[in-house]
């Protein structure tokens, strides 16, 4: 490693009114290494990256470039040196196709006054194809939420930077999108690019970095050599006591109960959704399984109304709903967390209160129609409380939340109509660890007050140390179903792609069938 | 920790309140030192008379801005309120002048602006075009009603009975009637839009569509019906003006609909959706009054007007705009 370090932060200090994003931190980043950040939601992390890479700028402290103070201005001035940045949020142009969001970028430094279309497509496509055959001619609104995450990160391959910064890349991704990229990541290492690399999997963190350093409350804590830490150790300093990362106990089978909350008989959409029949039982947390693209996101859309069905019953406690629109759902008692938290989840505009209140508004409302805001903020207060969101207030707008803080807000506003089924789609997405654990053993808690919950999760960690049964999905149907004793990645695994274990490659390609 | 941040809290939000109402605060600040200086450079305007013509000026198109500032904070926008609100105020003066009663006759100019109200919701919500260029249809073809209503002459209503001239020219204890609907009007969706749950659906909507509808929210009703007030208080603006004018002109409201939602935009209503506040749109409608009260008491050329109009405009938006950097990151 060269003496000088590429990239160096000092004493820097970010507040937002009275919140205190940053307090005079230290950074520092070695030629060609690849430095892990982590830290609890809300601790700071992307506020400095976003301070790197010119997007905000401190109230105090430099940033040193080769050693030599810097003013990045803007993420033109941070690109002019070499830096880019893949934000925690999907930033694209939706109607715009995936090698014009691509290029987007890069388009600043173009001598040329035109575009040529034919040669930046097939630019495009040979950065694309290094993370996933996605073609590039299509327009990303169409896309999954996984291959806008590809296509952003494909975005910041097409700069030749120097300094890379991945802000949570896979918190969106497959486990084999996300294999796909550090292989990049290597490459990009060999080559002598230093990266930024900031995540709440450790164990993506542990055989990916060299380094670690962790932010607490918006201050540096440690940095180590990754060699001479283990997760525990880094877990504890970000969260400054002991946690358990274990997962709440699944039910016994003396508390087993064969009464059925939600049964679903023969749910088709004539296009993506084929014959799916399941029962959710009384007390269980079900895992949906299989591959993104698979369908699972659209047979949860199906029974919330969401997704018009071409057949199928779906059934409430034994009594048959007719469940034409999402309100008809919400009214019936089952609720739905989308995966799309910016897209469809969070109302970024509104106040915290104003978005944990949007479900449960009928029982907010009183006489003549008109809100009890006293009863809104007790609500909101509540759920913050129990979710433990960090923020500035209750009235503060979600866009003021760090992308965890976010999704907690999201969780919470399900939560808040107190719903007989609730059916979530990657619900810990960029969650810490600790706040996840609280959310799972929060999950566990509803089920056993006799919730019906379905969990949609491409972790495959979460989904066998949470669920009781896994049901996994493959092309619209079911392939299997696992119970507790049966599970298994790998058994997820062979169901989900239809192949055997030792045909392992395939795997990647069924991906992004979608 | 979450000890430390619940003080943050409670500290903070305070504060958030003090900036929201900061807003309002710097449009009252605008007009205020316009008002100062405009008592020194004219005798007239700080006379009761003129405040008083001031107030009666802005207060029927401030019932049309109230509408338009609900459409805007639902994402949509109405072009064609100027056409409306002529066409309330010609329908009614036609039915009246083939001899139905003034009042029954005004009811049926505001259904009828309703109506045309649902036909551009049922375009913009089903049929799936936008508000922008559903509107701008609409804005043309019910003009082009109106002059075929009245086969392009001005309809002269000066028979209409007084009782009715009242709600438009007579006064209660000396505050004119047009005032009193006015106020009423402007507290009432204040206090909706500030307190009633289907007008929260209003913000949901406007803020981002998709989550709303994630939420079990009917967006498409929401934005349905708001369409349709909007083109409802423009047909009672129509009909108020008819009564105040004794007079139905085809042409008259061109251009009104740029003024209204200049108006609403001062005040802070967002063209993306989602934000605006009633307060704020009357303050907006009101700094208009009062610069377009100016040029003329200043004896500005009307060629001139226009022109300068514009640039205070654009002056007022700018110096709102960077005192309340809300986003800046
Ligand atoms: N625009 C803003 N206005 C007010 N507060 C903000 C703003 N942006 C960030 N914050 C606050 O700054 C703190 C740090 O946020 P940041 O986004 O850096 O967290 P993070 O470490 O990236 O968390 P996560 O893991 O959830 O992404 C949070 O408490 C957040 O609420
Ligand atoms: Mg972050």
């Amino acid at each position: 490693m060269a003496a000088q370090p590429v990239l160096e932060v000092r004493r820097v200090t970010k507040h937002f009114g009275a919140v205190k994003a940053l307090t005079e931190v230290d950074f520092l980043l070695e030629r060609g290494e690849i430095h892990a950040l982590c830290g609890e939601n809300g601790a700071g992390k992307s506020t400095l990256m976003n301070i790197i890479a010119g997007v905000l700028q401190p109230n105090d402290g430099e940033v040193l470039v080769d050693g030599a103070p810097v003013k990045i201005t803007s993420p033109a001035t941070a690109q002019a040196f070499g830096i880019g940045l893949v934000h925690q949020e999907i930033a694209l142009c939706p109607d715009a196709t995936v090698a014009e969001n691509m290029f987007m970028a890069a388009t600043n430094r173009r001598r040329s006054p035109l575009m040529n279309y034919g040669a930046l497509e097939r630019e495009a496509q040979v950065v694309m194809n290094r993370l996933a055959p996605i073609d590039v001619r299509r327009k990303v609104a169409v896309l999954t939420i996984s291959s806008q995450q590809l296509v952003e990160i494909a975005k910041a391959l097409t700069l030749d930077c120097r300094v890379l910064i991945l802000d949570e890349p896979t918190a969106a991704l497959t486990e084999a999108e996300a294999q796909a990229l550090f292989g990049i990541i290597r490459d990009l290492k060999a080559a002598g690019i230093s990266i930024i690399y900031i995540s709440h999997r450790m164990a993506e963190i542990f055989s990916l970095c060299d380094r670690v350093t962790v932010f607490r409350d918006g201050r540096h804590v440690v940095t180590e050599k990754i060699a001479d830490v283990t997760p525990d150790d880094i877990v504890r300093r970000m969260v400054g006591r002991e946690i358990s990362q274990l997962y709440p106990p699944k039910q016994s089978p003396e508390t087993r109960s064969d009464e059925t909350i939600l049964s679903v008989r023969e749910l088709s959409d004539g296009d993506r959704i084929d014959t799916v029949s399941f029962d959710l039982r009384r007390g269980e947390i079900l895992g949906l399984g299989g591959l993104i693209g698979s369908g699972r996101t659209e047979i949860a859309e199906a029974i919330c109304g969401l997704r018009a069905k071409s057949k199928g019953e779906i059934a409430l406690r034994g009594t048959p709903q007719h469940i034409a629109n999402y309100r008809d759902a919400v009214d019936a008692g089952i609720v739905y967390l989308s995966e799309d938290r910016k897209g469809s989840g969070v109302f970024v505009d509104l106040s915290i209160a104003q978005n944990i209140s949007v479900l449960d508004l009928k029982t907010l409302t009183g006489r003549l129609g008109l809100l009890n805001a006293r009863a809104e903020a007790d609500l909101a207060r509540d759920f913050v409380r129990r979710l433990g969101v960090r923020m500035g207030g209750i009235d503060m707008p979600v866009s003021s939340l760090s992308g965890g803080n976010q999704q907690k807000v999201a969780i919470a506003k399900q939560l808040a109509v107190r719903p007989q089924v609730i059916l979530m789609d990657e619900p810990t997405r960029g969650i810490d660890v600790g706040a996840k654990s609280e959310i799972h053993r929060l999950l566990r808690e509803l089920a056993e007050a006799g919730i019906g919950i379905i969990v949609i999760s491409s972790e495959l960690p979460e989904l066998l140390g949470l669920c009781d049964r896994v049901l996994v999905v493959r092309e619209g149907a079911i392939a299997g179903e696992l119970d507790d004793t049966e599970m298994s990645e790998e058994a997820v695994i062979r169901l989900a792609s239809g192949v055997t274990p030792t045909d392992r490659t395939a795997i990647g390609r069924t991906e992004n069938v979608a | 920790m979450a000890v430390d941040t619940m003080i943050v809290s409670e500290r903070q939000a305070p504060a958030w309140k003090r900036i929201g109402a900061m807003r309002e605060a710097g449009l009252i600040a605008i007009i205020l030192a316009l008002g100062i200086v405009m008592s020194f450079a004219s005798p007239h305007f700080l006379t009761f008379g003129n405040l008083r013509a001031m107030l009666m000026s802005f207060s029927v198109e401030g019932i049309v801005v109230v509408g338009m500032t609900i459409l805007l904070i639902v994402g949509g926008i109405d072009l064609a309120v100027g056409s409306v609100v002529c066409f309330a105020m010609v329908l009614a003066g036609s039915l009246f002048l083939t001899g139905v009663d003034p009042w029954t006759a005004s009811l049926v100019g505001i259904l009828a602006s309703s109506l045309i109200g649902m036909i551009m919701g049922f375009f913009v919500t089903v049929v799936g075009l936008n508000h922008f260029i559903t509107s701008l249809a609409g804005m043309v073809i019910v003009r082009g009603l109106c002059l075929v209503f009245t086969k392009g002459t001005p309809l002269s209503l000066f028979t209409l009975p007084a009782s009715f001239k009242a709600v438009g020219q007579g006064t209660f204890h000396g505050v004119p009637y047009v005032i009193l609907i006015f106020v009423a009007v402007v507290m009432l969706f204040d206090f909706l839009l500030r307190r009633a749950t289907a007008f929260r659906k209003v913000f949901y909507t406007g803020s981002n569509e998709k989550a709303a509808l994630y939420s079990g929210i009917k967006t498409k009703q929401v934005k349905f019906w708001v369409t349709v007030l909007c083109s409802t208080l423009a047909g009672v603006a129509g009909v108020i003006y008819m009564s105040r004018f004794g007079a139905a002109t085809p042409t008259f409201g061109v251009g009104m609909e740029l003024n209204i939602i200049a108006a609403a935009v001062i005040g802070g209503a967002s063209l993306n959706g989602g934000s605006g506040t009633i307060l704020g749109a009357i303050l907006g409608i009101a700094l208009l009054s009062v610069v377009t009260s100016s040029l003329i008491l200043l004896d500005v050329s009307v060629y001139w007007q226009d022109m300068i109009k514009g640039c205070i405009l654009l002056a007022a938006v700018s110096i709102d705009h960077l005192l309340h950097k809300r986003k800046a990151a």
